[in-house]
């Protein structure tokens, strides 16, 4: 009976508990400007992915030649491309290819690295030295060239991109993962749930990566801008997107011809491009200022 | 005593590291942490180790949990060599064998609140039916003197006294026969640790729990113990219940050792032994007795002949070629 009654106001008690962790976490983001500021420009991103199609006054693929080349106008507000078609509408339809491939590339290269790194870190010995020797090696190569060789040997298309791309922040993630997968493991209280007979799935993936996650969201809040950079770069190059597409990319590759005579077909791909870039920086300086205690004074 | 069956058993336990080779053509390095002890650990009972920082107290604890992996000997649980079990088997005889560490902030996941601890604790061993866990964690928490409120925090939001009653409450979680305990006090401050020791004595009387106590303290484990090993360097120089060694501590360390606490009987006239120099390297032990490079009574056969352990009285041994002078 009387257990009964503890038991309620146990659960009660976690609730609260609960409430409280999360205001900290918002407390903590909104004290740092920088990390705000990046969230703020990753925000307005954010609808504009959600809210894209519904807001582009045009079809992005519609051509109409009269209207070519237009500067910004009331009626297009970024202007038009070499068909007529209307930029505003086409960056809010690219930006879920932008930012799509952007994510999966960090996806993928990410969870790849990041098993790498847990289990170089965690096994040691001749794995270890296996997959680090492999690591140096992709270090090695300069990203954007090994990109390209992929791309290359794969042929042209967005998602050999996304693949090239998230294939060269593979050893980013796994050098950072092994370095502290090492720290973690010698701490007490792994040793304490293996000796309570956990095994090493348990220990890997609830005991040690949870502890090594602000340097993984640090470090995929990078790689995501230079992924998308990188990925717009292959774009521009021809590599990625194919013509029609309104990858941002792909359109600021468009724009090059008309850098004179219409420059806004350039410019603002470009600048979409860049505050993209700029707000996942401002992003991931601040969350490792707000989340990884070695960095602050 | 002969009839007795130890709860566990050591036999010619060693454990060495063997340290990367530092130049291309030198030679491999082996730190010998512990080198060859056996010792018996019976129901009930708390059998302390004590030695200077280095001597392998960490080292033999961590080797019968097989946390590193011992080079040769063996450890029997119950009659069952630990060290010949497949991992999955000893996952399931971890249970009966938990440690407590010296760091109360290092030995708690940061990111679990208490109640994931306990519950997972109870999952990975299948001790407690789901649906009596929450039971038991109020049982657990009321055991080490925590309020079961407490079971939502994080470790953080605790002093390091409470973390210690937590890492007492996880390992209890499983129902272990031996706990082992790693300078489970040294960090606390002194008024803490008498609690905390008070509530280990109490939960071994409660409980029917072995204790190995692991300590460079000396009063603790007079205050503590029932038997106790004296290590150096790797090696076990002498071992005997409390009151025997305390009274009547016979290798010549052991009396370095006990003359650096002041005594407070009287008639205990023992001369003072000062210990002079370091302690040797585990990387290249002194040959022969390990103590000779310290020991005033060192002899030339004392480099060269490692000393047994001999029964000097009633289970009181030590390993000394002049034991007998010394009584
Ligand atoms: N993983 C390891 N690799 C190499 N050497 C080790 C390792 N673990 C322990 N040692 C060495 O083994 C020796 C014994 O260490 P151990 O931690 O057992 O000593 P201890 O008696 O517990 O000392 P303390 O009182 O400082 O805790 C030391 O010289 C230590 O440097
Ligand atoms: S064997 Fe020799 S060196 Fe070792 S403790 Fe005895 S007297 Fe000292
Ligand atoms: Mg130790």
């Amino acid at each position: 009976m009387s257990e009964n009654v503890q038991a309620a106001t146990l659960s009660q008690v976690r609730s609260q508990v609960k409430k409280k962790k999360r205001k900290e976490l918002w407390q903590k983001i909104y004290s740092n400007k920088a990390a705000l500021a990046g969230l703020i420009i990753l925000s307005i991103y954010a609808l504009m992915l959600i809210f894209g199609p519904l807001l582009s006054p045009y079809d992005p693929y519609e051509i109409d030649l009269q209207n070519k080349l237009q500067g910004p106008t009331l009626d297009h507000l970024m202007g038009t491309d070499d068909k007529g078609r209307d930029i505003l509408s086409r960056i809010l339809y690219g930006s879920y290819l932008t930012l799509g491939v952007g994510f999966s590339a960090v996806l993928f290269g990410g969870s790849v690295g990041i098993l790498l790194g847990l289990v170089a870190g965690y096994y040691g010995g001749k794995i270890d030295s296996i997959i680090s020797r492999l690591i140096d090696v992709m270090l090695a190569f300069p990203g954007i060239l090994l990109a390209l060789a992929i791309v290359s040997a794969l042929g042209t298309s967005l998602i050999n991109v996304t693949i090239a791309v998230g294939f060269f922040s593979i050893p980013m993630f796994a050098r950072i993962v092994r370095g502290s997968t090492m720290e973690v493991k010698k701490l007490e209280y792994i040793d304490a749930v293996r000796t309570l007979g956990a095994n090493n799935v348990i220990i890997l993936f609830r005991h040690i990566l949870p502890n090594i996650l602000s340097p993984i969201i640090i470090q995929a809040s990078m790689r995501l801008a230079t992924a998308i950079l990188s990925a717009a770069g292959l774009s521009f190059l021809g590599l990625g997107a194919q013509p029609p597409s309104p990858e941002w990319g792909a359109m600021l590759s468009a724009g090059r011809d008309f850098l004179f005579n219409a420059p806004h077909m350039a410019l603002f791909p470009g600048i979409m491009i860049s505050f993209l870039v700029l707000g996942l920086n401002l992003l991931g300086d601040g969350l490792r200022d707000a989340l990884d205690p070695r960095m602050k004074a | 005593m002969g009839e007795v069956q130890p709860i566990l058993e050591v036999t010619n336990l060693k454990q060495y590291f063997y340290l990367k080779k530092e130049k291309l053509f030198g030679e491999k390095q082996i730190v010998r942490a512990v080198d060859d002890i056996s010792f018996q650990l019976y129901e009930g009972e708390t059998l302390s180790i004590v030695g200077e920082s280095g001597c392998g107290k960490s080292t033999t604890g961590r080797s019968i949990l097989r946390l590193d992996e011992p080079t040769d000997g063996s450890i029997s649980l119950f009659g069952e060599n630990l060290l010949e079990m497949t991992q999955k088997q000893l996952r399931v005889a971890r249970k009966d064998i938990q440690i407590i560490f010296q760091d109360p902030y290092a030995s708690l996941n940061p990111r679990r609140t208490i109640r994931q601890m306990l519950t997972e604790a109870m999952s990975i061993q299948d001790v407690v039916p789901k649906e009596k866990q929450e039971a038991r964690m109020i049982e657990l928490m009321q055991l080490v003197g925590l309020q079961p409120e407490y079971l939502e925090r994080y470790p953080h939001e605790f002093s390091g006294g409470q973390r210690q009653r937590i890492g007492i409450a996880r390992a209890l979680s499983v129902n272990p026969k031996i706990i082992i305990c790693d300078e489970s006090v040294s960090a606390l401050d002194v008024s803490i640790q008498a609690q905390i020791l008070n509530l280990l004595k109490k939960l071994q009387k409660e409980l029917g729990l072995t204790l190995l106590f692991i300590s460079h303290d000396l009063s603790v484990v007079r205050h503590i113990s029932d038997r106790v090993i004296v290590m150096y360097l790797g090696k076990i120089v002498e071992i005997a219940n409390k009151k025997s060694l305390f009274d009547t501590p016979v290798h010549p360390y052991t009396r370095a050792l006990f003359s650096a606490i002041p005594t407070v009987e009287k008639g205990q006239k023992r001369e003072r032994i000062i210990l002079k120099g370091d302690v040797p390297s585990p990387l290249n032990p002194p040959s022969g007795c390990r103590f000779h490079t310290r020991c005033p009574f060192a002899t030339e056969q004392c480099k060269q002949q490692e000393p047994q352990l001999v029964e000097v009285k009633d289970g009181h041994k030590t390993a000394c070629h002049y034991w007998e002078n010394f009584l």
